[in-house]
């Protein structure tokens, strides 16, 4: 409200009525408030939803054998026996982990080149194009391409380090698209100050533009690892399914999402609930990377 | 030109040798006789010149000649065929109306211009008798001995004041010499040493919009150039610190020669040596900046210093 529709005699005197807020402004506002605030409760509620039963079932299924023991194949009998999730999230996070490793260098360094180099070159614009198109292909197809050319193409069986490079696929877009939007932050007022004390392009890059963006850049690329760390469909027949816990990249290899697809459609009432834990779990680590992020954009100097 | 100076007593500073360098930097509250004369004067400017150089001599800037040099963006043609001279150790001040291509020009001295994405240019730079656009001249070496100073102050953001300055010669790779007193020398040059000396590990970011400008120049100063060019450099400034940059640019002509481009006028006439006067890409006359401001050979200098247009 201004200063001038201040309340009380003020407005009342006949130097600033006709700066007064008339009703039917005031209505009008009143309901474009209103509707605003509808839409976001309205988002909202399915996310409340979403928390209030992770956390119900969730929790339940939460004990410290859950994290620690592997899951069994017995499914039929009691409660206890049928295991933990210890292999889903050691196999996620070491998928993600290669992952992250293939895709953040080369997606940084394709956003460089494009930012530093290409700029508006015609090859530039396509490799542009084709991130674009990149990020909107569905993650299914990723792990179909994987599949096609690394398992079937090879003759040879699923692996974990098959099920990171169709994630790393998937994350390739969203970190170049990321990392490329931060370095176009960086004010061209450096680089020409940088350049123009005689510094080589590749030293301006590694001294004065990446410093500046990364804080920025670590946010995307947390962002999509996240992302990353949720997806079932390009490890179902990449990566596959196995109950034990592997940290061999090589061979068979368990994940969270995988072990909650697996879960779900189990008949017993206790396996279902170690889908709930296991959802709760992947989770609360996606939101902990979130955290991180943000904790590290704050403390950008670009935002 | 000789970009990499006499540096006789090359001991490499690695980030290795940093902690080395900083306990240096912790004793610095205790200055030694050498390296903190009392005033700054002039003389004190041209007796600690950048580390590098061990010579007392007030050293020589290079003269610069424009020949026929013409700059496009694209099709269109900025800069038409501009021959001029900025001689050593003068200033010179650019003036015209905006858009009339003297910051283009001055880009071209150090090959900036090239920069920009469809920009290029044509003719002739002679830096003392070297063509900076011969296609052996290395783009880097030109850059050091051709320093720039931006119309905004722009000091790394992620660099602490000493780092700034530091740029230069790390960034370079020509690290020689003792880089603290080489970023002392040049703070000291840039008349901001008794201002931030005790703060050298904050960020350069900190400072006020005239000190951050100073640290700029400071900045080009460290890499030991031959010739300054100055883009506006005081029009985001208020007048004291503007004041302060113009003492800095009468000084600092004893080093090096200097090219300024301004929009104050009044600027260019308590600064300049010489003044040159452009008008839509092409120069229309140079001379003593007394006759440029008193008696113009051309109507439309007269016309443009008078405030009839621009």
């Amino acid at each position: 409200m201004s200063a001038f529709g201040a309340p009380g005699e003020r407005s009342e005197s006949g130097q600033l009525a006709r700066y007064a807020v008339s009703p039917a402004r005031r209505r009008k506002d009143r309901l474009a408030r209103g509707g605003i605030l509808a839409c976001t409760v309205i988002a909202l509620i399915p996310l409340a939803l979403i928390v209030y039963y992770l956390l119900r079932k969730g929790l339940g299924a939460w004990s410290t054998s859950f994290f620690t023991t592997d899951p069994t194949g017995n499914t039929f009998f009691g409660g206890s026996s049928i295991g933990g999730i210890k292999s889903a999230i050691l196999g996620t996070v070491e998928i993600v982990a290669l992952a992250s490793a293939i895709a953040v260098p080369t997606g940084v360094g394709v956003a460089v080149w494009l930012v530093e180099y290409g700029r508006i070159s015609w090859f530039a614009q396509t490799v542009r194009f084709f991130v674009d198109v990149l990020t909107g292909v569905p993650s299914i197809v990723f792990g179909l391409f994987v599949y096609i050319v690394l398992v079937v193409g090879t003759g040879s069986s699923y692996a974990g380090y098959k099920g990171s490079i169709a994630l790393a696929l998937l994350m390739l877009p969203v970190v170049i698209r990321s990392a490329e939007v931060i370095l176009l932050l960086v004010p061209a007022a450096l680089r020409e100050s940088a350049l123009a004390l005689g510094a080589p392009r590749w030293r301006v890059i590694f001294n004065i533009v990446l410093p500046t963006a990364l804080p920025g850049m670590v946010t995307g690329v947390l962002l999509a690892v996240a992302r990353a760390a949720g997806e079932t469909a390009p490890l179902l027949f990449t990566a596959a399914y196995t109950q034990k816990t592997n940290f061999n990249l090589g061979g068979f290899m368990n994940s969270l999402p995988v072990q909650i697809y697996k879960d779900v459609t189990s008949p017993t009432t206790a396996v279902v609930n170690r889908a709930w834990g296991a959802a709760l779990a992947l989770v609360t680590m996606i939101l902990l990377l979130n955290l991180i992020a943000r904790l590290i954009a704050r403390r950008s100097r670009l935002a | 030109m000789t970009p990499d100076g006499p540096t006789s007593e090359v001991t490499d500073v690695d980030p290795e040798s940093r902690s080395e360098l900083d306990r240096q930097r912790q004793d610095s509250s205790e200055p030694s006789p050498e390296l903190a004369p009392p005033r700054i004067t002039s003389s004190a400017i041209a007796s600690t010149p950048a580390g590098s150089r061990a010579d007392t001599e007030a050293k020589p800037g290079l003269s610069v000649k424009l020949e026929q040099l013409r700059a496009f963006y694209g099709d269109a043609e900025q800069v038409k065929g501009i021959d001029l001279e900025f001689r050593a150790n003068e200033v010179t001040a650019i003036i015209g109306p905006s858009g009339c291509g003297k910051s283009t020009m001055v880009r071209c001295i150090n090959r900036m211009h090239e920069e920009i994405p469809g920009a290029r240019a044509e003719g002739r730079v002679l830096l003392d008798e070297l063509d900076v656009y011969d296609p052996s001249v290395d783009v880097v070496a030109v850059r050091r001995a051709v320093g720039m100073v931006f119309q905004k102050p722009n000091p790394f953001p992620t660099m602490s004041i000493f780092d700034n300055v530091a740029a230069g010669p790390r960034l370079s790779s020509r690290r020689g010499g003792d880089l603290r007193a080489m970023v002392e020398a040049a703070l000291r040059s840039a008349g901001l040493w008794d201002e931030v000396a005790e703060r050298l590990d904050e960020p350069g970011a900190g400072l006020s919009g005239g000190q951050q400008q100073r640290l700029c120049i400071a900045r080009s100063l460290a890499v030991d150039p031959e010739v300054i060019l100055m883009d506006e450099p005081c029009s985001a400034l208020d007048p004291i610190a503007t004041l302060k940059i113009e003492e800095l640019i009468d000084q600092l002509k004893t080093r090096v020669t200097i090219v300024i481009v301004t929009h104050n006028m009044q600027q260019a006439a308590r600064v300049a040596d010489r003044t040159a006067f452009m008008l839509g890409g092409e120069l229309v006359e140079v001379g003593p900046t007394q006759e440029i401001f008193t008696k113009p050979n051309d109507s439309r200098t007269e016309e443009y210093v008078t405030g009839k247009f621009g």
